[in-house]
């Protein structure tokens, strides 16, 4: 691939994404007041009478998607990434259980959500999402791949979480880049590490890798995009090849990216993992590449795992 | 009494008419009094059965069903899943009984069906699911999430530009979920006029009498208050209900309530007004009774 350049928001791209896929009269948009932060505006303003405006209710607006869902429509539903988890039974028993085509998308995620502060960083959804049987959970890395995988959303035939994030960070993809739901997408081939990478941390990941080539460390980095279903036929080939991991997500390492791949390997292999995320821990006020400092979620966070990881190979 | 004009089979079919009696309908009263009766049978019969389930909310809530499936309910029996059905959205999922034993007594559901209700396996689950049970519209069992999901009915009703109903039925404890108040704002606000709730006030819910447990006061001026438009009705007065329910038929400016007063337990005498059978199954000797009591 070319070199990153700079500038995607992934909830821009999932506003593109609306846009792209808006020529199917089922589909229909959700808001609950945060339609320009979600960026859902954009399909407001060019299709205002399949958008349904829901106030600051959260739990209503989970079951009347639920109920559009049943009555042929494809709901997408969008708030910031905390205030859907204020409706978490909502999604477990209205949408997940009749398996219903609703796609949930939480925007400002995570740390790097900065100044807002902790009560808007949620470090838990991609945990919460991934527990809900028959849910996809998505974390895309840039706006290019939000807005691919947004549009791969129309096809899918039941619920999905996508957490998108609200700052610009370096795109990883280019128009066009081809990628799938459900597979990861292998960014950079080493063959002496894998970092596996979700959102935000993409990037950073790529860089972390360019230090430790400086060290001699040849590392693989996968957009694990889709964080259920995990790609483990990928995971399972780097296994062989790699023989260590490193996860990197800007999310709680309880069971989130490195939750998922951690459950995997301890079951079917004994190859190391070590996991750079937010260690049980709120965040605070402040600049996302500050906090994300604060919190180790950098690239020598990153490297200091690689090395870890490979020790206990 | 009103001579028939339709039977129920007729009423419930893709073909009928968008009716309400305004129009001429006529129903007959007595037949579905026989209904309701038949349907309270079932319901002691297979709670009895699987020793669990909800009795009483069910026995409240049977007459205000059978008013609603008996007059206006499109939905076609032999194609339970007719994509242009009026949707009957069972919000309180727990009185499964009550529903089990309409789409019985249509002819959805078989014997054995509703004799299995609570078994492995069985498509009639403790509470509504519509993916278990043909003609089951919602899968509830959390309460206060049925309005929200009629609602999600109703708008895509009307961007389809179909004519079809949402009827959703309530009971009086889950109104205490503040999301029923957060739909009840939105459909208004919506100007959700295929929209229809029946509340099922029978005052007493899972723990005790509602005015123990967290009494709501007066439930249809709080659905004034958002909006809607309201009507009170003897929820076991066969006569007043179909009268009421249309009435709501006719409504067609904005969301409407009805705020049926009911009797848990109704039509089996030990059960009445008694709390312990929300949620404890006749035994043996209790069903004779309640059997001889239906008879």
């Amino acid at each position: 691939m070319s070199a990153p350049s700079s500038g995607g928001a992934s909830r821009d791209g999932y506003g593109k994404g609306l846009l792209r896929i808006a020529e199917d009269p089922r589909v229909v948009v959700l808001e609950a007041d945060l339609g320009k932060s979600t960026k859902s505006c954009h399909f407001r303003d060019e299709y205002p009478d399949r958008t349904v405006s829901l106030g600051i209710a959260e739990q209503n607006m989970m079951l009347v998607a639920a109920g559009m869902a049943s009555s042929g429509k494809i709901p997408f539903a969008s708030t910031f990434a905390i205030f859907t988890e204020r409706a978490f039974e909502q999604v477990r028993n209205g949408i997940a259980r009749p398996g219903l085509p609703v796609h949930i998308c939480g925007s400002h995620g995570g740390i790097h959500t900065g100044t807002d502060g902790s009560s808007a960083q949620s470090i838990e959804d991609l945990a919460i999402y991934r527990t809900i049987p028959k849910m996809t959970v998505i974390n895309p890395c840039d706006d290019i791949s939000a807005e691919e995988l947004t549009s791969q959303l129309l096809e899918l035939n039941g619920p999905s979480y996508m957490r998108t994030a609200r700052n610009k960070v370096p795109r990883m993809y280019e128009d066009g880049s081809k990628l799938r739901i459900g597979s990861g997408s292998v960014l950079r081939e080493g063959g002496d590490l894998a970092i596996i990478s979700c959102g935000v941390m993409v990037g950073v990941s790529i860089s972390a890798a360019e230090a430790l080539s400086s060290e001699g460390i040849s590392c693989t980095v996968v957009d694990m995009h889709t964080i259920k279903p995990l790609d483990v036929e990928l995971i399972a080939k780097l296994s062989e090849s790699c023989g260590a991991f490193v996860t990197a997500e800007d999310h709680s390492v309880i069971g989130g990216l490195g939750g998922a791949l951690s459950e995997w390997l301890s079951t079917n292999t004994s190859t190391p993992l070590e996991m750079v995320g937010v260690r049980d821990n709120f965040g605070q006020s402040g600049g996302s590449s500050e906090l994300m400092e604060l919190m180790g979620l950098n690239e020598a966070g990153i490297c200091e795992a690689a090395r870890r990881a490979i020790s206990r190979k | 009494m009103v001579k028939q004009k339709f039977s129920l089979k007729t009423i419930n079919s893709p073909d009928a008419p968008l009716l309400h009696m305004g129009d001429g309908t006529e129903v007959d009263v007595s037949e579905l009094e026989e209904m309701a009766r038949r349907c309270r049978v079932d319901i002691v019969k297979m709670t009895h059965a699987a020793k669990s389930g909800h009795p009483g909310g069910s026995l409240s809530a049977i007459d205000c069903m059978v008013a609603i499936y008996g007059t206006c309910l499109r939905f076609d029996t032999s194609n339970p899943d007719w994509e242009d059905r009026d949707r009957f959205i069972m919000s309180k999922g727990h009185a499964s009984p009550a529903m089990y034993s309409i789409l019985h007594q249509m002819g959805v559901l078989d014997e054995d069906d509703i004799m299995g209700f609570r078994t492995l396996g069985s498509v009639c689950q403790g509470h509504v699911d519509m993916n278990w049970t043909k003609g089951v519209d919602f899968s509830a069992g959390s309460l206060g999430m049925g309005l929200s999901f009629g609602l999600g009915c109703a708008l895509s009703a009307k961007m389809d530009s179909s004519d079809r109903r949402i009827w959703v039925m309530l009971g009086d404890g889950e109104t205490q979920e503040g999301q029923i108040w957060e739909a009840a704002m939105a459909a208004n606000y919506h100007n959700a006029s295929n929209l229809r709730v029946i509340v099922d006030r029978n005052r007493i819910q899972n723990d005790d009498f509602m005015d123990v447990q967290m009494e709501i006061g007066d439930i249809g001026e709080k659905f004034r208050s958002f909006g809607w438009t309201v009507k009170e009705v003897d929820g076991h007065d066969m006569s007043s209900l179909v009268d009421v329910v249309d009435w709501a038929n006719s409504e067609d400016e904005g969301p409407v309530a009805i705020v049926a007063n009911t009797i848990k337990g109704n039509g089996v005498s030990y059960m009445e007004n008694n709390p312990s059978f929300h949620g404890k199954a006749p035994d043996d000797e209790e069903l004779r009774i309640a059997l001889e009591e239906l008879s």
